[in-house]
């Protein structure tokens, strides 16, 4: 038989499948954690609440990945001692769409961290996560300030507490620039339009920025909106118009987004290091604040997880290479608000070990468990700043953990999906290019339905 | 190949009428100016792929600040990147090899089913009369048209939750657990390639000349016997290029593994890992390159050592349309 006259590639085949088979073999054995717990020993004294779970399961889906997953993982390993509890984290670049297929085919995992208000609240909305537990919410409402809180309340409802943070309200700068050429870091709006003036007649363009990222090209500049109308207007105004009471191009807005206009969109301000005013559209925003270590720009609002970005060996500190001060408030009496973003803790399942794990994350444990392996942030009230060893991670707990901060999250999370990472993303790149400010944002309104 | 070639007398029935067409292309496409076209064609395509190799041995550094084509006159070599894909020390993903195997375990699979599930059903589309059998096919056929992402929240609710019909259970929940995911994406990837694959085959087996089935069927032949003696090794190139295909397909997948296999080390494949091997914020994407590399490696293995099937399976069927 012709077909069956190849003893080589019958071979090959034969030999692919026994491998395929020794290798499911090998995955079966699971790496259970039932059994190990030394619930007895001293340091397990703060978990005894969570205690009486041994051996039970608890999966978390989230899109912390790589080494960011690693040091999660390690955060709650005393927990998984002292409880007996196995907690398994999968991390996901493709979370956001993949959690909604997941839940609505049924599979969702026991926890979520979700990053966006606005998703929280559609799985809200289909009754598909559960309400927190009074424990949970007890938990939440003693370490997190309530301006948190209410990004995971949907119709009264608490959902879940928050879990890292970071803060977006940040100018990247040179201290050692700085000090070289003996400018001083602005606490207010004037001074600091006053400092890129000084900076622009220097010769060096004070500003760079950089808004590529992929399918999300867009969103870095819609930062910049929010955290400019959050100054003109207040949070009361910003509340407005994440949530739609106000039009998306009312004038109010319209007139923050021509502010931020005169920096972005100004030849004389940008872009340090790559160009004129439309290779902003074109620069990734990894790359965007690079110029400042090559003293091709000067000044870099972008928020605090920018420190992993920076080329290795650029030291990040006060007196370092890098560092960030506090976007400028326009008028300091009218308070500090804080732009940021963050995670929520959301549980699909009520099962009682989720909710203890749910309550263990809200807990100040939790946060300064994760905060002493290092790169950090939280707006966990209970994070003692002396765990926290980075001094940018520091600077925005202080930020987060001021009484005079108001905290808003970023709007364009706030925001339904097709507006918040869609019409406004891709607006914003438009406004770059050249569009003018009302015929954007009114392309932007009119997508809202 | 020779051993593949069927009885003399077939051979030229069947090549009779096409030999002058096929004929004419062999000439058309033997001249200069077509095999110049080719190998322009040949090269253009080639250096993206050529770019990013040589990226992948570039340090961090170069690779994040300038292009490729300034390894010629700045030569920087690592093998930095290789290393960190390969022996990363990422704890909670575990290493690159696991995935590797993975991959394996899930490619293979959904490439066997769907080859033998699909030419029995190709052969009894084909050769075995029985009432409504033109409507079976054409249902087939329109179902290649419905895409498969349509197909995935129902395709996840039947493997978790089962199927009830009016309160009466159909299928309870499958349960899978670990390793045993592997099975729920077996399952997806033959779903999704059985319509086409069908399609292929039964094209392919309706060509066989009847004389053939008949003379077998007076020497006392059965289906089965037909379909394993006769059927089988002439449809030989059909099967492989239909192999190839859905070998590629089914390594280069992330969606349907994503969704069916989960992320964790036990089930996800080599692309769920490279997917996630940027970092959370995208800021280690030097790897990528290295990564897209080692991937690389297996579909180009499997294409090179199949390469020939696949071109007589594509000619003879584009030429029998």
């Amino acid at each position: 038989m012709a077909f069956h006259a190849r003893p080589r590639q019958a071979l090959a085949i034969a030999g692919a499948i026994g491998l395929a088979l020794g290798a499911t073999a090998c995955g079966t054995g699971s790496n259970d954690n039932s059994g190990k717990n030394n619930a007895g020993a001293a340091e397990c004294a703060p978990y005894e609440k969570y205690q009486g779970h041994d051996g039970k399961k608890v999966t978390i889906y989230s899109s912390i990945r790589e080494i960011e997953a690693d040091r999660l993982d390690q955060s709650w390993k005393q927990f998984e001692e002292c409880t007996g509890i196995d907690i398994n984290h999968e991390g996901s670049g493709e979370f956001e769409a993949q959690l909604p297929v997941r839940a609505d085919g049924g599979n969702a995992p026991d926890i979520a961290f979700i990053p966006q208000p606005g998703l929280l609240q559609r799985f809200a909305e289909r009754g598909q996560i559960k309400a927190a537990s009074a424990e949970t919410k007890a938990m939440a409402e003693e370490n997190y300030p309530a301006d948190w809180l209410k990004y995971s309340t949907v119709g009264g409802t608490f959902y879940g507490a928050p879990l890292g943070s970071n803060v977006k309200s940040f100018v990247w700068y040179s201290p050692k620039m700085f000090q070289e050429k003996g400018w001083t870091v602005p606490t207010t709006w004037d001074d600091m339009i006053k400092l890129s003036d000084t900076i622009a007649d220097s010769g060096v363009k004070p500003w760079c920025a950089g808004i590529e990222s992929q399918e999300a090209t867009g969103w870095p500049a819609t930062d910049w909106i929010e955290d400019v109308l959050l100054r003109t207007q207040g949070p009361e105004v910003y509340d407005q118009w994440t949530t739609h009471e106000i039009p998306f191009n009312d004038p109010r807005v319209v007139e923050a987004v021509d502010r931020a206009g005169t920096i972005l969109k100004n030849e004389k301000y940008v872009n340090g290091g790559f160009g004129g005013v439309r290779s902003i559209a074109t620069t990734a925003f990894q790359e965007a604040g690079v110029p400042i270590t090559q003293g091709k720009c000067a000044l870099h609002r972008q928020a605090s997880f920018y420190a992993n970005q920076w080329p290795s060996g650029t030291r990040v500190a006060e007196d370092g290479d890098v560092f960030a001060f506090y976007f400028p408030a326009i008028d300091p009496a009218k308070g500090k608000p804080v732009l940021g973003g963050g995670e929520f803790v959301v549980a699909f399942s009520d099962r009682p070990e989720v909710q203890a794990v749910q309550t263990y994350l809200a807990s100040g444990e939790h946060a300064n468990s994760r905060a002493k392996i290092g790169d950090w942030v939280s707006a966990n009230k209970k994070l003692d700043l002396a765990n926290v060893a980075n001094p940018i991670d520091k600077l925005s707990v202080q930020t987060l953990q001021d009484e005079k901060s108001v905290f808003r999250f970023d709007g364009s999370d706030l925001m339904p999906a097709a507006v918040g990472a869609g019409t406004f993303w891709k607006g914003m790149v438009d406004w770059i290019n050249g569009k003018d400010t009302a015929t954007v944002l009114k392309g932007i309104e009119g997508s809202w339905k | 190949m020779t051993t593949t070639t069927p009885p003399a007398a077939i051979g030229t029935q069947a090549t009779e009428p096409r030999s002058t067409r096929a004929a004419r292309v062999g000439r058309r496409l033997n001249s200069r100016i077509a095999t110049l076209v080719a190998i322009v064609i040949a090269i253009v395509w080639t250096i993206p792929t050529f770019g990013l190799f040589v990226s992948s041995l570039r340090p961090e550094a170069e690779i994040k600040t300038t292009g490729w084509w300034n390894f010629f006159s700045n030569p920087e070599f690592t093998l930095e990147n290789y290393q960190d894909v390969l022996f990363g020390q990422s704890s909670s993903s575990g290493q690159l090899a696991n995935y590797f195997i993975n991959s394996l375990v899930i490619t293979l699979p959904s490439v066997l089913f769907p080859l033998a599930f699909a030419s029995l059903a190709a052969y009894a589309l084909a050769w075995m009369n029985f009432r409504g059998r033109d409507w079976v096919y054409i249902g087939i056929f329109a179902l290649q048209i419905v895409p498969l992402q349509m197909a995935l929240v129902p395709l996840l609710s039947f493997f978790s939750r089962g199927l009830s019909l009016g309160g009466v259970t159909l299928m309870p929940a499958w349960n899978l657990d670990g390793a045993q995911n592997f099975a729920q994406v077996w399952f997806a990837h033959t779903c999704f390639a059985l319509p086409f694959a069908v399609f292929l085959l039964h094209n392919f087996m309706s060509q066989l000349p009847k004389d053939l089935m008949e003379a077998a069927r007076v020497d006392g032949a059965s289906h089965p016997r037909i379909f394993r003696t006769i059927v089988l090794p002439l449809i030989a190139p059909a099967l492989a290029a239909f192999g190839i295909f859905q070998f590629l397909w089914v390594w280069n997948d992330l969606l349907v593994a994503l969704i069916f296999a989960g992320g964790s080390e036990v089930t996800a494949p080599l692309t769920v890992r490279l997917a996630e091997l940027a970092g959370t914020r995208g800021n280690e994407w030097q790897r990528l390159t290295a990564g897209a590399f080692v991937s690389i490696v297996v579909p180009l293995l499997v294409f090179l050592s199949l390469q020939r099937y696949f071109v007589r399976g594509l000619l003879t069927g584009s030429v029998k349309g």
